[in-house]
């Protein structure tokens, strides 16, 4: 093992900055932010970052690690022996200094989703089997690293046409949960734009949580989008619905599938 | 600078703390409607130290054994208390934590489920009954989600990011609270009617910690320079299996659920030594007796290679331990290079929870100022000399949702204006600055290493006269040289600045948990005293008030709360309520271990 690591870390912000070059002394098992708490406490004690936990368990030190979304409390150095390990922030939202980036978008976005409405009071009856599938969802840290790799929001800044992966797994969430009677199947197609991920699973990739994104809610969300807009069969009933709708004015809103 | 150009908010209720307690206050008081409410964090929505709580929420629903009850809860609460706590607080706790458990659930949280369709319980140590509620071990932040989703659903104004400095006072009573975003360092004033305290601990005094960086007792610190009282500050948990190797992680939380799941500890030996020190309850003993029979197994030269004991459960089975551990699973894996499912590992005690704290109402939370309000680890009363495994996410249910009812009951009976002292505002906003004018002054992350250092060193797990002692002349010393500390860069984003206020919190309490533990001559609980070994009856009657004074901290000694007879009766009987030997061996249910 060497006897110290080198780290490349960006300072600026938004409008300008550039990588600079620390040397921080090896520990067995240290990991990236240690190292970074390193540079805080020795050489520049401005030096931005968000952390919490340092147990991955909070989702707040979310950086690019030599081009590779990652937590920095999750990332060993040892894995980058003889590198140079280049640290730089989430490049998908604006940068309020250093390893900060500015996140709330996420916080506008979350506020958007119909909450949780369960049909009936708790105590709920449900078994293991029927959790099973949402409790997957729930291990969700927020970290934003899948919003962050998203190509539609990161390359074609389609910020206001998509909601990102994250909330699609929020959205799963209450959506697949046994007991909730909302139909947020209008906001996934809309103003979700659920149709706007191509399901090339970079967010999956890059998942700490390693929550099967694309597969387990994606998939399964864009299916209900479908079946209620695009069913050949159920589009003919729509319209004569409709019609029908025209002349009584009674609400014909489809019963969640 | 001018005050009216300043950045000003105000509000009915004021929440300080996003954590799962301020998050159930702000739902609470946003519930009624009719009242404005904001709540402000130090870090991102979400991320509060909350998030780390694993092994679930202590309530006595009773869905896998049947004969829990309230009692039990409380004969256990108070037990793990060594009979310090406010009998009071416990009782209202014990009765009202399944309802709020259930309340989760209807918000959204799900929990692991009972062959019957129910919440799944788990055992805990020193709970007589299978009582934790849990999501695999990530218990806390469930809860946290659960009730961050709740509030940005209701009519809240959420601040983020925010780091506050001081609390203002209208007279006698609370008059708001004042700071700067941490953003870009601008100044923000708060006016409150009513403000509900919920900033948690101070675990991160401790060098070998669990706790996540924000754990420095900002609320505490400021409440007690306003007059606050603080209660039992020398009771700090040491929690039993932190984890070890690499040193890179060394005091991170290995959840009491692994011994929950029927993880054994052995020393290098291959000797199940909590036979020895508990031979009742073994590894499901309470946090601080397994805690210091760690230490002792290390001191007596039965520990492992660097200092711990062993903890096994990889003959659960790979799948069990994917399914009930996945957290503890790849923690281990990731950062130690520990399969779990296949070898034990090693653990050793790391800081994990203020059991002091502001002296709160057990049943409205009010503190001795008019106007605040104190609940979850900020809080004191619940927990005594020892807090049980899962008792805290229960708290900050319980106590979150009476502190909501109780900041709306007197924020609704206060009908004039609130006056802020606009010197007071002026001064502070200089003080805060100050550290800028200094920017080759002391280092405040090399004070907070000093700090660590000499807690851990003077006043951890075992203690002593000249132990405190030496320990308190360095902190003051560390006082005073903190008193110059400096801050390089501007305003913009600056975790050195921000840590000088971090800093001087934890220098105050870090004095005051020493002053408590040299007036504490006995051994209860978390609390150990090589030089004064044995728990003794006499000291049990008094809780310790700390209270600022022109001199310092002046330490009232006050009567603990005695029970009424009911009460009593529950407390005195030889086994728990429920326990009880039943002729029927068929009948019998009990927690598994």
């Amino acid at each position: 093992m060497s006897d110290q690591y080198v780290l490349s870390i960006f300072r600026g912000d938004q409008n300008e900055g550039e990588e600079k070059t620390y040397q921080v002394p090896a520990i067995p098992g240290m990991v990236v932010l240690d190292a970074v708490h390193y540079v805080q406490a020795h050489d520049a004690p401005d030096l931005g970052v968000r952390w919490n936990c340092k147990a991955a368990h909070c989702g707040s030190c979310s950086a690019e690690i030599n081009g590779m979304p990652k937590l920095m409390c999750k990332t060993r150095l040892d894995d980058y022996q003889g590198q140079v390990v280049h640290i730089q922030p989430m490049r998908t939202f604006p940068i309020v200094k250093d390893l900060v980036a500015d996140v709330s978008w996420n916080y506008e976005v979350a506020k958007k989703i119909e909450a949780f409405a369960p049909v009936n009071a708790a105590p709920f009856r449900m078994q293991q089997w029927d959790v099973d599938r949402v409790q997957e969802f729930h291990h969700c840290i927020e970290c934003f690293l899948c919003q962050d790799v998203c190509h539609v929001l990161r390359e074609h800044d389609a910020q206001d046409q998509y909601f990102g992966p994250r909330f699609m797994v929020k959205m799963a969430e209450f959506e697949m949960h046994p007991v909730d009677g909302a139909d947020r199947v209008p906001q996934l197609k809309n103003e979700g734009g659920i149709g706007m991920c191509n399901v090339t699973k970079c967010c999956t990739e890059v998942c700490p949580q390693h929550i099967h994104i694309t597969d387990n809610a994606i998939i399964p969300l864009k299916e209900r989008v479908a079946d209620r807009y695009y069913d050949p069969i159920r589009k003919f009933f729509r319209r004569l619905n409709k019609n029908k709708k025209e002349e009584s004015s009674s609400s014909t809103v489809p019963s969640k599938v | 600078m001018n005050i009216e150009t300043m950045e000003t908010h105000s509000f009915d209720i004021l929440v300080l703390g996003s954590g799962g307690a301020g998050l159930r206050a702000a739902v609470e008081a946003a519930s009624g409607g009719g009242m404005s409410v904001g709540i402000i964090g130090k870090s991102l929505l979400g991320k509060a130290h909350t998030v780390m709580a694993e092994g679930g929420a202590a309530a006595s629903i009773g869905n896998v054994d049947g004969h829990d009850s309230w009692q039990t809860h409380f004969y256990d609460t108070m037990k793990s208390g060594h009979y310090i706590n406010n009998f009071r607080t416990v009782e209202v706790f014990a009765k009202e934590a399944p309802a709020r458990v259930l309340e989760l659930e209807q918000w959204g949280a799900v929990f692991d489920r009972t062959p019957e369709g129910m919440i799944m319980q788990r055992a805990f140590g020193g709970h007589s009954f299978r009582r934790l509620a849990h999501i695999g071990d990530r218990t806390g932040m469930e809860l946290l989600r659960t009730l961050q989703y709740r509030a940005i659903s209701m009519n809240i104004e959420i601040f983020q990011e925010v780091t506050i400095t001081r609390l203002l006072m209208d007279g006698s009573r609370i008059a708001g609270v004042f700071g700067y975003h941490r953003s870009d360092g601008h100044f923000v004033l708060f006016k409150t009617k009513a403000l509900v305290l919920a900033t948690g601990g101070w675990g991160k005094v401790f060098k070998v910690t669990s706790n996540s960086w924000e754990s420095t007792g900002d609320g505490a610190a400021m409440a007690y320079r306003q007059g606050a009282e603080l209660q039992d500050m020398e009771m700090v948990q040491f929690h039993p299996t932190g984890m070890v190797w690499p040193p890179g992680v060394a005091g991170l939380l290995v959840t009491e659920g692994v011994r929950g799941e029927g993880g054994i500890l052995y020393n290098s030996e291959k000797d199940r030594f909590m036979l020895r020190y508990d031979p009742e309850r073994q590894e499901l003993s309470t946090r601080d007796v397994v805690a210091r029979s760690i230490f002792r197994e290390v001191q007596e030269g039965r520990g492992t290679p660097h200092g711990g004991a062993w903890l096994d459960i990889s003959n659960k089975g790979a799948d069990f331990i994917k399914k009930k551990l996945p957290g503890m699973y790849e923690q281990l894996l990731t950062l130690g290079d520990i399969d779990i499912t296949k070898s034990p590992f090693e653990v050793a005690p790391t800081c994990h929870y203020t059991m002091g704290g502001v002296k709160a109402h057990a049943e409205t939370c009010a503190t001795n100022i008019p106007g605040l309000f104190a609940a979850g680890e900020v809080a004191c009363g619940l927990h005594g000399a020892n807090r049980l495994g899962g008792n805290s996410l229960a708290d900050i249910l319980v106590f979150g949702r009476r502190a909501g009812i109780a900041a709306r009951d007197y924020a609704g009976s206060r009908t004039d204006d609130v006056a802020v002292s606009e010197k007071e505002i002026e001064a502070e906003a200089e003080r805060i600055l100050k550290p800028f004018s200094r920017p080759d002054g002391e280092n405040p992350y090399a004070i907070h290493a000093e700090l660590q250092e000499t807690m851990s060193k003077h006043v951890g797990i075992v203690r002593d006269q000249k132990l405190l002692e030496d320990g308190l002349e360095q902190i003051l010393k560390l006082q005073e040289r903190a008193k110059n500390m400096g801050a390089k860069g501007g305003r913009t984003y600056n975790p050195g600045w921000h840590a000088v206020f971090d800093v001087e919190n934890m220098l105050l309490l870090s004095e005051l948990i020493i002053r408590g533990a040299l007036e504490r001559k006995e051994s209860r609980g978390g609390h150990w005293r090589s030089d004064y070994p044995e728990e003794l009856e006499e000291m049990g009657q008094w809780n310790f008030v700390h209270e600022i004074s022109p001199n310092g901290d002046r330490i009232k000694k006050e009567r603990v709360p005695v029970m009424p007879p009911a009460l009593q009766e529950i407390c005195s009987r030889p086994v728990a309520p429920g326990k009880e030997p039943s002729p029927n061996v068929d009948q019998r249910k009990g927690a598994s271990s």
